[in-house]
């Protein structure tokens, strides 16, 4: 028994830390708002060279041949710096999934995925949406128990603006064929579940990341401003929110890098452990949202205050890929009935 | 990260298991009552002689050496089995490692394997009547005499007091001391000359606390702990474990949860289908706990220090447990005011037996104030004042 994270583990965080401290400010993401894309120019190809998007593609494709464990504080990272990119779906999720369907799929887009050339769009239950549609050069669409892999020029996208205005999501429509379908039946069933288990789990690795970045940038706000002659950091009554807001951090994060755990040995509890991470990860950065604005006061309610990003980006996470009830209604069904 | 066991681990749970399930009684009356104490006395001079009772303490005190993990794997095992709560609890998790950690190896020898073997039972003095949350305002004085002290003053609060051999706590023992300093730690016989004991019973009307009173009573040199002066340093490494993993081992909270989704399977039918959601959010809080204690102890394996760290989880485990009985109490509904006498009360009244108990979890060990305080200082970093 040993719950803790390697030395290696711990040293790709800090490094993602870092180059993302640079390259990806809030002034940046606040930009991406206003792009095309949605995305921060350049930032794609850095975090390919770094090995972070090629992070589980296999060796022989050109990645690192890593696995969810080891995205687990990578992504708390992604979601601490509210990055714009499609880390989750095209490197966290498609990679391993192109792996598994194997053949000339894998062959084709893993090394392109390795390289930073190519994003790939993600339709899968619960999520009525597509995000980055727009920019995706691969579609792997879900259909009942079916993945199906589109080209864009195979489907239609309408844009659903999300409250998160660097998150572009998409309704697509599409016609599965012979010709698409990469998977079906119960070989197709146990993909799916599998990938919605590893977007669910990376969504909540995220969230996490989110929360504790609303707590820091709270508590130092806390220490600075003052009123009444005092840091509002004194007060018991903003001393106890904030204290509560980490207690949520602190019981969720361990039980993402536990689902991770499990979801990388394939133990039985899998699913189960990754609705658990997802629902309290959810609550959790939901709460650290409000309670940041609160200690913030009107400042934090300010557009161009950038607390909000964060808020945004909560929101819409804890929305995406089963929202908290969804994943307790999940649990419901594995442990009562 | 390694999230298995050892096959040493798994036997020892198969060990602790069938050992368990073949002696663990039932249906014991309550600990703090005038029947059920000397039945959970008989159930702990068993554990002791079979080596279950300090599971983690040297052989020489009666314990089998255990490891962290073993130890978190009999707490699993204990409450899974339906075990009592602890007659010894408050000695061996609370007095122990600090005497461990604080006492001569005299002290060791005299005090330790006779409270494993549940023949002297500590209670804890730290309450008075006027130092609650503020402790460091605490005013029973220990007066230097030839060869010891005299205490004068009152302690209250103290869990099983009447039922005890022994107190432990802390005294004035500078008179022109303040605060913090000038507090020697005690060990106090409760049977002396000059020591009186007045039982007061606990919310739900079990003989739980006591008041002592003291009025001269004579305690020896051999008897304090650590140095004198240093009472309060040493008292903070005590409470330091009572908040955190000695006393609430995830196992308990496990063990309730899982009998909680039981009680939900009898009662889906007739109760309000949103409880469906509350229980499982009640199993997501005992999961989220038995997973932080993981990594919390691999913290303690790495020698890192647990600190401030124990305010987190006496928050959590405190504010779950209520959170578990009350969803409890919702699922039988009507039942749920019926005593255990009654003859239609649901698994013996243990629910809202176990509610009361619940409700005293915010309040003691540093109410949960107080946590909120520490966590806002120590942990964030936000300033006293």
């Amino acid at each position: 028994m040993r719950f803790a994270f390697s030395e290696e583990q711990r040293l790709f965080q800090e490094a993602l830390a870092g180059m993302l401290a640079e390259q990806c400010p809030p002034e940046a993401v606040a930009e991406a708002w206003n792009g095309d894309s949605g995305r921060i120019p350049g930032l794609w190809a850095k975090l390919a060279e770094m090995g972070v998007v090629g992070l589980s593609v296999p060796e022989a494709h050109g990645g690192l041949g890593l696995d969810q464990l080891d995205w687990v504080l990578l992504l708390q990272e992604a979601g601490r710096a509210a990055l714009p990119e499609p880390l989750l779906e095209t490197s966290a999720v498609a990679a391993p999934l192109l792996s598994e369907l194997g053949g000339e799929l894998a062959n084709e887009w893993l090394p392109r995925i390795a390289a930073g050339e190519a994003v790939v769009a993600l339709g899968l239950d619960p999520a009525p949406w597509v995000a980055d549609a727009h920019e995706a050069d691969l579609f792997l669409l879900q259909a009942g128990d079916e993945i199906h892999a589109l080209s864009p020029q195979e489907v239609r996208a309408t844009a659903q603006p999300s409250v998160d205005g660097a998150r572009r999501l998409f309704r697509v429509e599409w016609e599965p064929s012979e010709r698409t379908r990469a998977a079906a039946g119960e070989g197709g069933r146990e993909l799916l579940a599998l990938t919605l288990d590893r977007a669910a789990l990376g969504a909540a690795a995220q969230l996490v990341g989110l929360a504790r970045a609303m707590l820091d940038r709270s508590v130092d706000y806390a220490k600075k401003r003052e009123q009444f002659g005092q840091a509002i950091g004194a007060f018991q009554a903003v001393k106890h929110q904030l204290s509560d807001a980490l207690l949520q951090i602190e019981f969720a994060r361990p039980l993402v890098a536990h689902a991770a755990y499990t979801l990388v040995h394939d133990w039985y509890t899998r699913s189960r452990d990754v609705s658990t991470a997802k629902a309290r990860a959810s609550d959790a950065a939901l709460q650290c949202a409000k309670t940041a604005l609160q200690c913030h006061g009107a400042i934090g309610y300010s557009f161009e205050y950038p607390l909000h990003l964060w808020m945004k980006r909560s929101w819409s996470l804890a929305a995406a890929h089963g929202d908290a009830a969804w994943h307790r209604s999940r649990l419901a069904k594995l442990l009562l009935d | 990260m390694d999230l298995t066991y050892t096959a040493q681990e798994e036997a020892f749970r198969a060990e602790a298991r069938a050992w368990l399930e073949a002696h663990v009684p039932r249906d014991l009356p309550p600990l703090d009552s005038e029947e059920g104490f000397p039945l959970h006395l008989e159930w702990e001079k068993k554990l002791f002689a079979e080596r279950w009772a300090v599971v983690s303490w040297p052989r020489e005190y009666g314990g089998r050496e255990a490891s962290i993990i073993e130890w978190l794997i009999f707490e699993e095992e204990y409450y899974r089995a339906g075990g009592p709560q602890r007659a010894t609890q408050n000695g061996i998790f609370l007095l122990a490692p600090t005497v461990f950690d604080f006492g001569t190896r005299e002290q060791q020898e005299r005090i330790l394997p006779r409270m494993a073997a549940a023949e002297e039972l500590w209670c804890q003095g730290w309450s008075e009547p006027g130092s609650g949350s503020d402790l460091a305002s605490l005013s029973s004085r220990a007066e230097r005499v030839e060869g010891g002290w005299r205490l004068h003053g009152q302690k209250t609060w103290c869990t099983r007091g009447t039922f005890s051999d022994k107190l432990f706590g802390l005294f004035r023992s500078d008179p022109d001391s303040e605060r913090h300093r000038g507090l020697t730690y005690l060990l106090v016989d409760l049977k002396a000359e000059g020591v009186s004991v007045r039982p007061v019973d606990k919310l739900d009307g079990d003989e739980g606390f006591a008041e002592v009173f003291f009025d001269g009573a004579f305690v020896p040199d051999e008897d304090v702990l650590g140095e004198p002066g240093e009472g309060w340093r040493i008292a903070m490494a005590t409470t330091g474990s009572e908040r955190g993993l000695t006393l609430r081992s995830p196992g308990r909270f496990m063990a309730t949860a899982l009998r909680l989704i039981e009680l939900y399977r009898r009662y889906r039918e007739t109760c309000d289908p949103r409880l469906r959601e509350r229980v499982v959010q009640a199993w997501t809080d005992a999961e989220a706990y038995r997973v932080y204690t993981l990594e919390s102890v691999t913290r303690i394996m790495d020698d890192a220090p647990v600190g401030s760290d124990s305010s987190l989880m006496k928050l959590h485990w405190s504010e779950m447990d209520v959170r578990l009985h009350e969803t409890a109490l919702e699922l039988i509904g009507p039942h749920a005011e019926l005593d255990g006498t009654a003859p239609e009360a649901v698994d013996g009244g243990r629910w809202m037996k176990g509610y009361q108990f619940a409700l005293s979890g915010p309040i003691y060990a540093g109410t949960n104030e107080i946590q909120r305080n520490v966590i806002a200082e120590r942990i964030l970093g936000l300033p006293r004042r």
